[in-house]
């Protein structure tokens, strides 16, 4: 009999990871004080960070849930505006620095949008069919409008109204940014291997069936989609801090099209498809500022494409897994084929 | 006085509302699609009444036709083209779909047209109607007068002729309908036709109205007769008449009521989604609609 497959126990892997993870910041980190990387740079490098969180937390409900909420740019907004106001206010109360008070000020912006995504998706997720898309991008729009004109109807200064929040400290930088990404996404991957996770998954394959096993499709439908707001919230607030300016015609319905754009293109369910595609349309955005009028015309011709010829998107449901790779190169000699754990 | 003028132009927007709304109804009644692109259509239809009476000169009754002609033409094309393939795909990639060809059509127009709108002259022009001391906007009435007739056109094809028995048979079971012979392919295009037909109606009406064209005029419009539609019930007919007029009258209303110094004109589409949000914690069937059982 042959030996058995050779398996790496779970701290190593966390370990390997954590320690690449590590190495990814402080390579970068270090260009960037060392020069390599330019100013301009590397608030691009955050830019791509931000929308990486993007994507990855509208992954959770349009790829794992499998629902299409089109609002998500409106939860950006609002985790931005809190964020930004609830640390520009504090940090004069309690005469602190601004940038001490990120952490803080991140949850307050997550916990924000997560209470939102709470209100509206108890109603809508409860409805079968496509009741969440509209609702959503109705909620967005109505945020759009509060912020836009609520200084109006208080009489003092809250949001900026149509000139929008100005003055927030540049408190993001690459290092922040990306420590958060990695965060976010490991408690994305953590949650989506829980039993919580199969549970939503569950959900998107087949509603009825889950229900019959005893899955609570309500409660878990409006906790995928309040984790999705809670960290889009993050994701606001890290942008506010990386442009300094919240603007709120930018959150409409363009913007939210433009990250549901990432998620589908990398492919629904797959995290490194969200990543790699949020960094390419990034970087691509910036680099293609003055054809901006083409560029939408092309994005929306590529949804279409993808959903006929690809539904899936590129990475399909694929996740890349150093772990996997790492024991398929221990397992050389193991015939490839093989049915792993399977009866001698 | 004033409140008659209100009730009136209530009564103007919420004839396109509902116009706008049964393409979504039918539609959404048949293949169970969130049609994104139907706003579009209107835009559409905007641009070629522009097209043709100030670039090409020709007159308002070629606008008239040539509007209603290519918008219904347009419908069953982007169901051909891009809904039609998709047909046996998971219902979240036709709806990515429907955002992409909307997406598309807005973002050509301004390619092509500009992002600045397009002013024309009003196709058509009716003195007003004075009764005493009260003014009417003849526009407001013809606009009114073409909506109830579609409307009863509209309820006459569905339930009188052998073609709208055959979109009834397929919106309540399409594979049945499919063996009992009756083209399911060909019935759902017809419908597209006819949802864009009223579209294309309702693109002349707005467009007499307001005078103008812009890339994006169609996508709010579409999504408040979609909420229209939810709130008379979707897949019912009269219930998108009946919400079309309901969130004419909301808006015309919320627009006239002042605090203080303030209009409180600019929260008007805040206010329209939030009563959709509304409807849908305490009545999700919507005014007319009725529920359907899920079966396995």
């Amino acid at each position: 009999m042959r030996d058995k497959y050779k398996r790496i126990p779970v701290p190593v892997r966390y370990l390997i990871n954590a320690v690449l993870c590590a190495l990814f910041l402080v390579i970068v980190q270090s260009l960037i004080s060392g020069g390599a990387i330019s100013r301009y740079q590397s608030g691009i490098l955050a830019q791509i960070g931000v929308y990486i969180i993007m994507a990855v937390s509208l992954n959770i409900a349009t790829g794992y849930l499998g629902q299409l909420p089109l609002g998500h740019a409106g939860f950006m907004s609002i985790g931005g505006y809190s964020c930004a106001i609830f640390m520009m206010r504090l940090s004069d109360k309690l005469g602190v620095e601004t940038a001490d008070l990120l952490v803080p000020g991140l949850i307050f912006g997550g916990c924000v949008a997560a209470l939102f995504g709470l209100i509206i998706g108890i109603p809508a997720l409860r409805l079968k069919g496509d009741y969440l898309a509209i609702v959503t991008l109705g909620f967005a729009e109505i945020i759009r409008v509060f912020m836009l004109n609520i200084d109006s109807l208080l009489g003092f200064k809250f949001t900026g109204g149509a000139g929008g929040l100005t003055g927030i400290p540049r408190y993001s930088n690459f290092l922040n940014v990306f420590i958060t990404v990695i965060l976010v996404c490991f408690f994305i991957h953590t949650m989506m291997k829980s039993r919580h996770g199969r549970a939503i998954l569950a959900i998107r394959d087949n509603e009825i069936a889950a229900e019959a096993s005893g899955v609570n499709v309500s409660y878990y439908k409006t906790l995928a989609f309040v984790i999705s707001a809670f960290f889009a919230g993050i994701g606001g607030g890290l942008h506010a801090g990386n442009i300094g300016v919240m603007d709120p015609t930018k959150f409409g319905f363009m913007e939210s099209i433009e990250i549901l754009v990432m998620v589908v293109l990398g492919g629904m369910g797959s995290m490194l498809g969200s990543i790699s595609a949020a960094t390419v349309i990034t970087i691509v955005n910036q680099a293609l500022t003055s054809l901006s009028e083409y560029r939408m015309v092309i994005y929306a011709l590529l949804l279409i494409v993808v959903m006929m010829f690809r539904p899936k998107g590129l990475f399909g449901t694929y996740d890349f897994s150093l772990n996997h790779v790492m024991e398929r190169l221990l397992n050389r000699d193991f015939p490839k084929r093989m049915n792993r754990g399977a009866k001698k | 006085m004033i409140f008659f003028q209100q009730l009136l132009n209530g009564l103007q927007l919420g004839s396109i509302y509902a116009l706008v709304a049964l393409g979504y109804t039918m539609v959404y009644g048949i293949i169970l699609l969130l049609n994104f692109a139907h706003g579009d259509i209107i835009m559409v239809g905007a641009y070629v009444s522009w097209a043709v009476m100030t670039r090409l000169q020709l007159g308002p009754v070629t606008a008239v036709f040539a509007s209603i002609l290519l918008c219904t033409l347009l419908g069953v094309i982007i169901e051909k083209v891009a809904y039609a393939p998709l047909r046996s795909a998971p219902r979240l990639s036709l709806l990515i779909t429907a955002i992409g060809v909307s997406y598309f059509l807005e973002n050509g127009a301004q390619l092509i047209f500009g992002a600045d709108g397009k002013n024309m002259t009003a196709i058509f022009s009716i003195p007003n109607l004075t009764i005493g001391s009260l003014t009417l906007s003849s526009t407001a009435l013809v606009t009114l007068a073409v909506t109830i007739l579609a409307m009863m056109g509209l309820l006459v094809l569905v339930h009188k002729t052998k073609m709208g028995k055959a979109m009834r048979a397929v919106s309540e079971d399409m594979g049945a309908a499919q063996l009992m012979g009756i083209s399911v392919n060909a019935t759902i295009s017809f419908t597209f036709a006819i949802g864009s037909l009223l579209a294309g109606i309702g693109s002349v009406l707005y467009s007499n109205i307001y005078q103008m064209a812009t890339p994006t005029m169609g996508s709010m419009l579409g999504l408040k007769a979609f909420v229209a539609a939810v709130l008379g019930g979707i897949g019912s007919i009269p219930g998108a008449m009946i919400g079309g007029f309901a969130v004419g009258f909301i808006e015309i209303f919320v627009s006239a009521i002042k605090i203080g110094q303030q209009s409180l004109s600019v929260w008007r589409d805040a206010v329209v989604f939030a009563i959709l949000i509304i409807v849908l914690v305490v009545k999700p069937t919507g005014i007319m609609g009725h529920k359907v059982r899920e079966k396995v």
